[in-house]
């Protein structure tokens, strides 16, 4: 989309980036960085424990950031947790994003039953918020690492299928669809080299009002214990293990807390701004 | 309009028997329920006269047909931990959530209405920024932790305890509205902004109609509808983040008892759950669709 459009507006001037938005970027890339390296800066593996060090606070000798009940290395677990969350966060909202187009360009693209079937899986998705799906799936299978990021991905497909649905159907009528027909494109051809490219912004403006959602969501589930199983860790499970001593050994839930709260709220302002440069006329709406 | 109340109606219905249908599958799909009930080292034989006394061995769509039956009269089953009928269950904590549960859509939109309709009046103002930055916040603070933080303060500083059935329910209102009432702040901002520059309002200005009611007569009723589609859509949320809330406050609830079944794999108890989850959301959405009726006079003349 971008590449067909970008030569006129790159004449104007681009309008600067405000002072909010570079310090979320700045918030994602650190958050980013120490996912990747943190693991530099501390001698203790995040499974490691030590009987001698238990809940030491954060400034301890040896301890950057304190212990856990178990003599922890906070820092390690946070690490750790800081990869689990993003992986998930990641890998969960492209399934979403993937399957939820697909669905939707599908729907749009083929009347009849199914569009019929799709938009009903779309109301009864709308009629049930997700985490209670989730907590319904956890309770019946067995709790692994695929099915939660799995269930984690389902998270906000049917908006993605009734954005994409009803652009297709608008590009359908438009004059380039009706010409690559009449030149004998297939179906497929025309659905996915053609349309999909044209609406592809309204997929990528979605996935950053997901991604904080996604977040959330995982953090939110692990919290209650539900979700990342010991020995692995997320950010959430991290503040779960931590609830019970929040007035002795604070740092072991409001550092992993504070860590959430600023990325959903980085990611978030981030993806407001891309929504406004992207699309204009979605602006403001949510 | 009866052709458009019927069609909600048969939406809805359609909604519910689809989840009915798909917890059945799963619920099928997720292994031997007779196994699941009988201790681990049971022979045979037990388990095949307990699949028996169930119904298990009759084919798929006879079971599907006693289920909906089952459901159709009101035996929902028994938690495999207390024996308890489901329903009973649910009936004695739904008081505790829906007091928690009103108190947190209240305060939402007692606050987060008022405050989206004052930015849109002084937009671009340092107001309007606060306004904005409010609802980013409370998007991206996740419940517990805001839930966790206001324990901590409240020990603290006030040397009280926020948790358990005796406490105040406004803590946890709060932190279950939290995110209500942002979005509800965000889009009444942008609802007003809609209406307040519409045609008719700068006809009523001309005519001399005074600001405010202006504002009341002309700009409310039109920023409403959209509100009323986000208030029911707002109920999910409600009903979703009361299971985290519920868990930091210790609430005795509906959302704790269904992170408890979970936990427990108390299977009957968390179907019943779901399906009064989904149900709950159906009814809300019908609701919806039919208030549309009364304020919208638009969809009354179709």
């Amino acid at each position: 989309m971008t590449d067909v459009h970008s030569t006129a507006p790159l004449a104007r001037k681009r309008p600067a980036i405000p002072l909010s938005v570079k310090l979320a970027l700045g918030f994602v890339a650190l958050f980013v960085m120490f996912a990747l390296f943190g693991h530099v800066l501390t001698p203790h593996g995040f499974r490691e424990t030590s009987l001698f060090h238990r809940l030491e606070p954060p400034g301890s000798e040896g301890y950057w950031l304190g212990t856990d009940a178990r003599g922890r290395d906070l820092f390690a677990r946070l690490v750790t947790g800081a990869q689990i969350t993003l992986v998930v966060a990641i890998v969960g909202t492209v399934i979403g994003a993937v399957l939820g187009s697909l669905l939707g360009i599908m729907a749009g693209a083929q009347r009849g039953k199914t569009e019929a079937v799709i938009v009903a899986a779309i109301d009864v998705q709308a009629s049930l918020p997700i985490i209670i799906v989730a907590l319904f799936m956890l309770a019946m299978f067995d709790n692994s690492f695929t099915l939660f990021l799995l269930l984690v991905g389902l998270n906000g497909w049917e908006v993605y299928a009734r954005l994409m649905r009803g652009a297709t159907l608008q590009a359908k009528e438009s004059g380039y669809v009706t010409a690559v027909r009449a030149l004998g494109a297939t179906p497929a051809r025309i659905y996915l080299r053609h349309v999909l490219p044209n609406i592809l912004n309204i997929a990528l403006v979605q996935f950053t009002v997901n991604l904080p959602l996604t977040i959330l969501l995982e953090t939110a589930l692990s919290f209650l214990g539900l979700g990342v199983q010991p020995p692995l860790t997320s950010l959430g499970q991290i503040m779960s293990e931590g609830r019970d001593r929040l007035m002795t050994a604070w740092w072991l839930t409001l550092l992993p807390g504070a860590i959430i709260f600023c990325l959903a709220l980085s990611v978030s302002m981030i993806g407001d701004w891309l929504r406004d440069r992207l699309d204009p006329t979605l602006r403001s709406e949510r | 309009m009866i052709g458009y109340i019927l069609s909600r109606l048969l939406r809805a219905m359609l909604t519910m028997l689809v989840t009915v249908t798909l917890v059945f599958l799963f619920i099928r799909l997720s292994g031997d329920p007779a196994a699941a009930l009988v201790p681990p080292d049971a022979p045979q034989s037990v388990i095949d006269q307990y699949s028996r006394a169930m119904g298990l061995d009759q084919p798929l769509w006879q079971q599907y047909l006693g289920y909906l039956a089952g459901l159709a009269q009101g035996n929902f089953g028994f938690s495999i931990h207390t024996g308890i009928a489901v329903e009973q269950t649910f009936l004695r904590r739904l008081p505790y959530t829906l007091h928690l549960g009103g108190t947190a859509l209240a305060l939402a939109v007692a606050i987060g209405i008022p405050i989206g309709a004052l930015a849109a009046i002084r937009r671009g103002t340092p107001l309007d920024r606060l306004v904005m930055g409010f609802s980013v916040f409370a998007f991206a603070m996740p419940n517990f932790l805001f839930g966790l933080v206001m324990i901590l303060v409240a020990a603290l500083a006030f040397g009280t305890f926020l948790g358990g059935e005796s406490a105040n329910v406004i803590w946890p209102a709060l932190t279950l509205g939290l995110a209500a009432m942002g979005s509800f702040a965000r889009f009444t901002r942008s609802s007003v902004l809609e209406t307040i520059n519409a045609p008719y309002m700068r006809a009523a200005e001309a005519r001399g109609v005074p600001f405010a009611k202006r504002l009341l007569r002309h700009a409310a009723p039109n920023a409403a509808i959209p509100l009323v589609t986000l208030i029911g859509l707002s109920l999910g949320a409600l009903v979703a983040g009361s299971v985290v809330t519920e868990q930091v406050f210790a609430w005795p609830g509906v959302g704790q008892l269904l992170v408890r079944s979970v936990a427990t794999r108390d299977l009957a108890q968390v179907q019943f759950l779901v399906l009064v989850v989904a149900a709950t959301m159906v009814m809300a959405n019908l609701i919806v669709d039919l208030l549309y009726l009364v304020i919208d006079p638009r969809i009354r003349a179709k």
